[in-house]
């Protein structure tokens, strides 16, 4: 996993609430069984104005200039900045996989649902959450001025604007441990593999019924 | 010290270890597994030199692709094909039972799961697929994860978690007939939200949850997540052992006299404490019809779509004109007044045989009305498609001019050729009505079984209770 310590970008303003995983990537491209090439189809119903398969050269389709991803002020945004319980719906990773395909690598937010939420730290993926009013704030900012940038410092767990001004956020310590040095998960607890062993052992005394 | 919550009691009973900021390692017992969501998990066992730490948890079965008619030949879309057969071939590789296409028991992942006493009342289940909330009826814990998590579970038969909350919803008295259990969650979502239960667990209680049978309750747990819980969860009663008993995976003799005693204290103490409680009258929930494009976005059968200019809170206005404008309706239109073009009786939500059952009784003797392009009847596995064939259902279906199809998620996300086409306008027993869900430009409204037979037999939503 890519590691994330201070990252600073363009920020990119999806004005809407309960953006859902459907939205983020439609079913079509589930059938893949890759977890590289969702990039181009990010938001596809949104962002193109003729529908897409699989296999297609999406590059060759035609977009949808009113879709704020394809306003050129904003082409090579990795800030992407929503309203309220973005990525609700389906588990899908692949929603996360495909922002992050696309280039973005934080996506702020006043919340989030719940599985979007933590997939997302799996590919290095930040999701910040802010009040909404702040939310609120950068969204108006981001629309008054052209090239607006954030900067994240994840070690000061910090947001900090074009003037200077920080925005505190919270993360889990563990989670953050895990993005500043790009650690896998699965390695990390394999460490504790003798406790798994010994609850294991435990509970097939107690409950043995789960282990026929 | 204040009693346990049920989702307190499960929990407590999986935490391997736990760290200082609480995050746990919780360990899993039953691991569903499907085509779309695992084969970036077994590639990444495969590219670690990984085994699975517990074959025998996991059960596969392929649903999202499967065709539902013309099964003899095959899977014709390549994509989907080989997905399906990707996971045959990890399933061969790493020896996991699965129940493939031909197989009776193939089905839907969260109507197999149950059906094969795969499920256990007090187990911890995770499957990558956000409807594994289904299984809560049982008393188990049970929310869906990503393919990261997928993967780590296969290696490591655990989750990296932190406890989520507690929140009860009370549906306390009866509800009136006609009223169903699609009915009760859909109201519940409308109460609380679509992000209401985010960071709970949430338990479904009262008179109301604990009269439904289990198949109304997986109804009800299913959309857990619509309303923003990763799980939803039922007390253990003599309703859930009964329908438990039997089944091929679940424990027999002294073993299962020796589960029963453990499953008996499966309810949440007198002297919980819940972070949050919901409290809905069961009498005044009537048939329910989502208008838009979130599930939260809900009206009795009687009600009127909304008007954004009513809506003070300028973000929510703007949900509600982009979809009047996604689902093509004025504001204040009677719901009833709307037509359908197609019916999809189906999905993890509702293709029990109860769900059939339901709509069986409505369709019966009646015709779809001239306006319905398309009603299908997909049952969710085939031992229940072989049930409802024996109970004479198909020919009810068949002679008022539904389709009868073969067992698979199919039009509930329309990953098969399953689809509505852009405007059309689907009464849909299925739980997400997200713009493009069905196929792109589809326009989806959740209804419950009965209420998606009505809508088929006169051309628009109506009262069930009154047709």
């Amino acid at each position: 996993m890519e590691k994330f310590t201070v990252h600073t970008g363009l920020v990119v303003p999806l004005d809407r609430a309960n953006v859902d995983t459907d939205a983020i990537i439609p079913k079509q491209y589930l059938k893949s069984i890759k977890r590289t090439g969702f990039g181009p189809t990010l938001f596809d119903d949104w962002r193109y104005t003729e529908p897409g398969e699989p296999g297609m050269d999406h590059s060759k389709r035609a977009v949808n200039q009113d879709f704020v991803l394809n306003f050129p002020r904003y082409a090579g945004a990795s800030i992407l900045i929503a309203r309220e319980n973005f990525g609700c719906g389906s588990s899908r990773e692949h929603a996360v996989w495909a922002l992050d395909d696309y280039g973005i690598r934080a996506v702020i937010a006043p919340s989030f649902a719940d599985i979007f939420f933590n997939n997302s730290f799996k590919s290095g993926l930040l999701p910040i959450y802010l009040d909404a009013s702040i939310v609120d704030r950068l969204f108006k900012e981001v629309e008054a001025n052209q090239g607006y940038q954030l900067t994240i410092d994840l070690a000061a767990q910090h947001v900090i604007t074009p003037s200077g001004e920080k925005l505190a956020f919270e993360i889990d310590a563990f989670r953050k441990f895990c993005l500043l040095n790009g650690l896998d998960d699965i390695g990390l607890t394999l460490q504790h593999a003798s406790d798994i062993q010994a609850y294991e052992s435990k509970r097939k005394q107690t409950a043995p019924w789960l282990f026929n | 010290m204040a009693g346990k919550t049920l989702y307190d009691k499960v929990w407590d009973a999986h935490v391997v270890r736990q760290e200082a900021d609480g995050t746990c390692l919780l360990y899993i017992d039953r691991h569903l597994v499907h085509e779309v969501t695992s084969p970036q998990a077994f590639e990444g066992l495969k590219m670690a030199k990984r085994q699975p730490w517990r074959t025998a948890s996991m059960v596969a079965v392929p649903d999202h692709n499967i065709p539902t008619k013309d099964l003899d030949q095959g899977i014709t879309d390549p994509v989907s094909r080989l997905q399906v057969e990707t996971l045959h071939e990890n399933c061969r590789d790493f020896g996991v039972t699965e129940f493939n296409i031909g197989d009776p028991r193939q089905g839907i992942v969260h109507v197999m799961g149950p059906e094969q006493g795969a499920i256990l009342p007090g187990m911890t289940v995770v499957c990558g697929d956000s409807h594994t909330s289904t299984h809560g009826a049982l008393g188990a814990l049970a929310h869906g994860i990503g393919t990261s998590e997928v993967e780590h579970v296969m290696a490591t038969q655990c989750l990296i978690q932190k406890k989520m909350k507690n929140m009860r919803v009370n549906v306390n008295g009866k509800v009136g007939k006609g009223v169903t259990a699609k009915d009760i969650v859909l109201a519940i979502i409308g109460e609380i939200g679509t992000a209401g239960g985010t960071g709970y667990a949430i338990e479904f209680a009262g008179e109301a949850i604990r009269d439904l049978s289990i198949e109304g309750r997986m109804t009800v747990c299913n959309m857990a997540i619509e309303g923003g819980a990763r799980a939803g969860m039922i007390a253990v009663d003599d309703t859930t052992l009964e329908y438990v008993k039997g089944r091929p995976y679940a424990p027999k003799a002294e073993q299962w006299e020796a589960a029963v005693s453990a499953w008996r204290d499966l309810h949440s103490d007198a002297d919980a404490v819940f972070d949050y409680e919901v409290n809905l009258d069961a009498a005044s929930i009537k048939p329910q019809v989502t208008w838009g494009t979130s599930p939260e976005m809900v009206l009795a059968v009687d009600g009127i779509v909304p008007d954004p200019a009513k809506e003070a809170d300028p973000v929510k206005a703007n949900s509600i004109r982009a979809a009047l404008k996604y689902m093509g309706l004025e504001a204040n239109t009677p719901i009833d007044q709307v037509q359908v073009d197609k019916v999809f009786i189906g999905s993890c939500t509702n293709s029990r045989i109860e769900d059939l059952r339901a709509a069986a009784e409505v369709a019966k003797g009646r015709k779809l009305a001239s306006n319905i392009k398309l009603a299908m009847v997909v049952p969710g596995s085939g031992l229940v498609k072989r049930q409802a064939e024996q109970e004479g259902l198909d020919k009810i279906f068949l002679a008022a001019g539904f389709e009868w199809r073969e067992p698979g998620c199919s039009m509930c996300l329309a990953m098969n050729a399953d689809r509505l086409e852009p405007g059309e306008r689907c009464a849909s027993t299925s739980n997400r009505n997200f713009e493009g869900r069905q196929g792109q430009g589809g326009r989806t409204h959740l209804v419950s079984p009965a209420m998606a037979a009505a809508a088929a037999v006169t051309g628009h939503f109506v009262d069930v209770r009154q047709l």
